[in-house]
């Protein structure tokens, strides 16, 4: 089985549609001749062609714009936004365009359109290149928002987005790019290199949208958690000794419910993280659903870790970031009232 | 440039039109060029060779009926009486969905009196495949290219008939089997769409173009600036078009933008073709739009066009006109009027009289009475036969996801 990073297992995906369909383009600023500055695209404008992956100028309502109009055209594009932080000028285009498209026309017009771009923490990069945004996206009905967190999931995820009808947003974790991320800035960085979710498949698969990944099986506590926070969760529960049930979610939307209800019925506790500031963030969402669906189940108050309701910062990066401590905070809060 | 001629005790300089309700209106400043320049260059040029046409006026039709100049189109006369069909029917359609919306047959109608020869001179040079990214006021086009009447007026009714179940709001129509994308409520997004479309054609090896609309107003919006930027970067096989009416909403075109320039020189400093183009003179757009479709099919690349025009109702049912320019402006624009000027020309050349006119006038009327019966028929937005409410679930996503479905349930319970 090939080993990939999750910048390689994303080029794959990208490589394998645009062998497998023509109507596969991929453009954005720097994605050509460069390959982007994540490298995500590289050695994908040789291999297809000038035509089939370009550079954009710096413009992401154009960016997108051109997108909607593409897919409106038959073909299938694949745009990337070099940073969340940079996807508000495409906010009208994504949320009254894209997402609005197909419903407006009642279908008569749609927009099958995929838009990568990587968000989160853990590289220094301040308030302009740490975002994640992903809660302003889950709010507009039309658009589907997912966010792998391991190489694995990150190429069949991404094939799945390509070939959805529908407008889809894919999120990349930057912190997670080149190896699994624990929250710990100061030990040395992990590959994915032998990891388990490293391996990935050469070709075509797909990982549907909609259902959530387990990580780790356990009867204690529920740990809902997606992007960086998934590893962080894992190893502070195992650190602690926990028995966790960890859910990657992996979609936001469409959001798996139903494992998220078993899980939280069977352990009677929930923790949610998120890298993202805590007011109206998606953990809002998600512990509401699970109050209203697991009430009577639950032995504790939901918890929440996540990043604070500042920027990003950037000396503070680290005070920022919802790492090992304030989850085991969490956890612990979670745990003692048992 | 004009002068506030209200209370302005500040530096700060804000345009004022020249004329407000109360105000006799005179355009004896604006030059109607009777002289058919500029010349019209080779489709294929160099865009500096278009420099000057984005400041002047592109004419074909003179007041007398005649047609001349270097832009003279061959049209048969039997077109020319199809075209000013189109028109009669256009404006027909209007005024009989503005008097029902007044009736209350539907939440809103937006008029296209005075433009109606940019929508149809527009649409008569294109290929119906050639893929429209229309305002609200191209209705002409869907006329034009065999729309069925019925359809739309369903829509607006938001009825049984309307192919958008209720979903859009009047006159925000979509019909691909007529070239004519869906119509967006936020103004200018789809202008960098168009462009987009236009690409994916180029992408393709497809010989169809893109041709998308804005009115002077939403040129503002940063999109109008992203599609021109595309357009000139990909050379986008796509037209451009601002429809420049005076007016947006109760602004004058001299809030879109300072007043020293027009809107087609915009195109300019983007490398684009650019045109201007008397919009009330459906033989100058028609053989702008030819110049500039020709240009985008054989690889020339993008052409803005400005149609200068007048909007001569108010902007949607919603506004009253006379409540921010005088009442009589329309009837002392130098442009004259659309119908009028090729009915002037038709009858010039022989191919039309007055009788001819009248009864075209009453057979349109008929036409629209007739069709708007069988369309309310189908039911309106207060009447019994309305469309079903459960469809506003669907066509949210291809497939219903989970969530819907539950709140679908939980909208069944409610109504139980």
């Amino acid at each position: 089985m090939p080993q990939m990073n999750m910048l390689e297992a994303i080029r794959d995906a990208l490589d394998v549609k645009m062998s497998q369909d023509s109507d596969v383009l991929v453009f954005g600023e720097d994605v050509g001749y460069f390959g982007g500055v994540f490298r995500a695209t590289a050695g994908l404008q040789e291999k297809h062609g000038l035509h089939r992956c370009f550079d954009t100028p710096i413009s992401e309502g154009g960016i997108v714009g051109i997108a909607i109009g593409m897919a409106a055209n038959g073909l299938r594009p694949v745009a990337e936004i070099q940073f969340a932080d940079y996807i508000y000028p495409a906010y009208d285009q994504i949320a009254s365009e894209a997402a609005r498209l197909r419903y407006r026309s009642n279908g008569d017009f749609t927009a099958p359109l995929t838009i990568r771009t990587p968000v989160g923490g853990g590289i220094y990069g301040g308030t302009t290149h740490s975002q994640s945004p992903e809660a302003l996206f889950t709010h507009i009905a039309g658009l589907k928002t997912i966010i792998p967190s391991n190489p694995y999931d990150a190429k069949g995820m991404l094939i799945d987005a390509i070939e959805d009808n529908d407008p889809v947003l894919f999120l990349e974790p930057k912190r997670l790019y080149n190896g699994p991320f624990d929250g710990d800035p100061h030990a040395p960085a992990k590959a994915w290199r032998g990891h388990e979710l490293g391996e990935v498949p050469a070709g075509h698969y797909t990982v549907p949208m909609g259902k959530a990944r387990k990580i780790s099986k356990g009867s204690d506590v529920t740990i809902l958690a997606y992007g960086t926070m998934v590893w962080v969760a894992d190893k502070v529960a195992k650190d602690m000794g926990l028995d966790a049930d960890i859910l990657d979610l992996r979609s936001l939307l469409p959001l798996d419910m139903d494992a998220i209800e078993k899980s939280v019925n069977k352990t009677g506790r929930c923790v949610i993280l998120h890298e993202a500031t805590r007011t109206s963030g998606f953990g809002a969402e998600l512990s509401a659903q699970v109050q209203e669906r697991c009430f009577y189940s639950l032995e504790a108050p939901i918890q929440r870790v996540t990043g604070w309701d500042t920027p990003y910062p950037h000396a503070q990066e680290w005070a920022y970031f919802p790492g090992p401590k304030r989850v085991g905070n969490a956890l612990r809060t979670v745990m003692g009232a048992a | 440039m004009s002068t506030p001629k209200r209370s302005n005790s500040s530096r700060l300089y804000v345009p004022e039109p020249q004329f407000r309700p109360g105000d006799t209106p005179d355009y004896s400043h604006i030059a109607v060029p009777v002289a058919h320049t500029p010349p019209r260059p080779d489709p294929l040029c160099d865009p500096h060779e278009t420099v000057p046409h984005a400041t002047k006026l592109i004419r074909v039709l003179r007041f007398s009926g005649e047609a001349a100049g270097d832009w003279v189109p061959e049209i048969s006369a039997e077109a020319l009486r199809g075209a000013l069909r189109d028109l009669v029917l256009t404006r027909a359609m209007d005024d009989r969905m503005f008097n029902m919306q007044r009736q209350g047959k539907m939440s809103f109608y937006m008029k296209s009196a005075g433009e109606e020869a940019v929508s149809v001179g527009h649409a008569m040079a294109l290929r119906d495949a050639d893929m429209i990214f229309p305002t609200y006021r191209q209705q002409g086009i869907l006329i034009h290219r065999g729309a069925s009447i019925k359809e739309m007026m369903c829509q607006c009714l938001s009825n049984s008939g309307d192919p958008l179940d209720g979903k859009s709001i009047p006159v925000l129509y979509s019909f691909k089997k007529h070239g004519f994308f869906s119509i967006s409520g936020n103004l200018g997004t789809q202008l960098i769409q168009g462009v987009g479309w236009g690409m994916a054609s180029a992408y393709k090896n497809s010989d169809e173009i893109a041709s998308v609309f804005t009115g002077e107003g939403a040129t503002a919006e940063g999109d109008f600036h992203y599609a021109l930027n595309f357009a000139s970067t990909y050379r986008a096989p796509c037209i451009i078009n601002v429809v420049n009416n005076q007016w947006a909403i109760s602004s004058f075109q001299g809030i879109a933008a300072g007043e020293g320039e027009t809107f087609a020189a915009r195109g300019t400093g983007y490398g684009l073709a650019t045109l201007r183009v008397d919009g009330n003179d459906i033989l100058a757009v028609y053989a702008a739009t030819k110049w500039a479709a020709e240009r985008a099919r054989k690889g020339g690349g993008a052409t803005l066009i400005e149609h200068f025009t007048y909007r001569k109702s108010g902007h949607s049912t919603s506004d009253d006109p006379t409540k921010y320019r005088p009442e009589n402006e329309p009837d002392v624009w130098p442009f004259g009027d659309p119908v009028d000027r090729l009915k002037g020309h038709l009858i010039h050349i022989g191919e039309w009289d007055e009788d001819r006119h009248a009864a075209l006038e009453e057979e349109a009327k008929l036409e629209i009475r007739e069709t708007y019966k069988a369309a309310e028929a189908m039911g309106n937005l207060s009447g019994e036969t309305q469309v079903n409410d459960y469809t506003m679930f669907e066509q949210v996503y291809e497939h219903a996801l989970p969530h819907l479905d539950e709140q679908k349930r939980m909208f069944a319970a409610e109504r139980d």
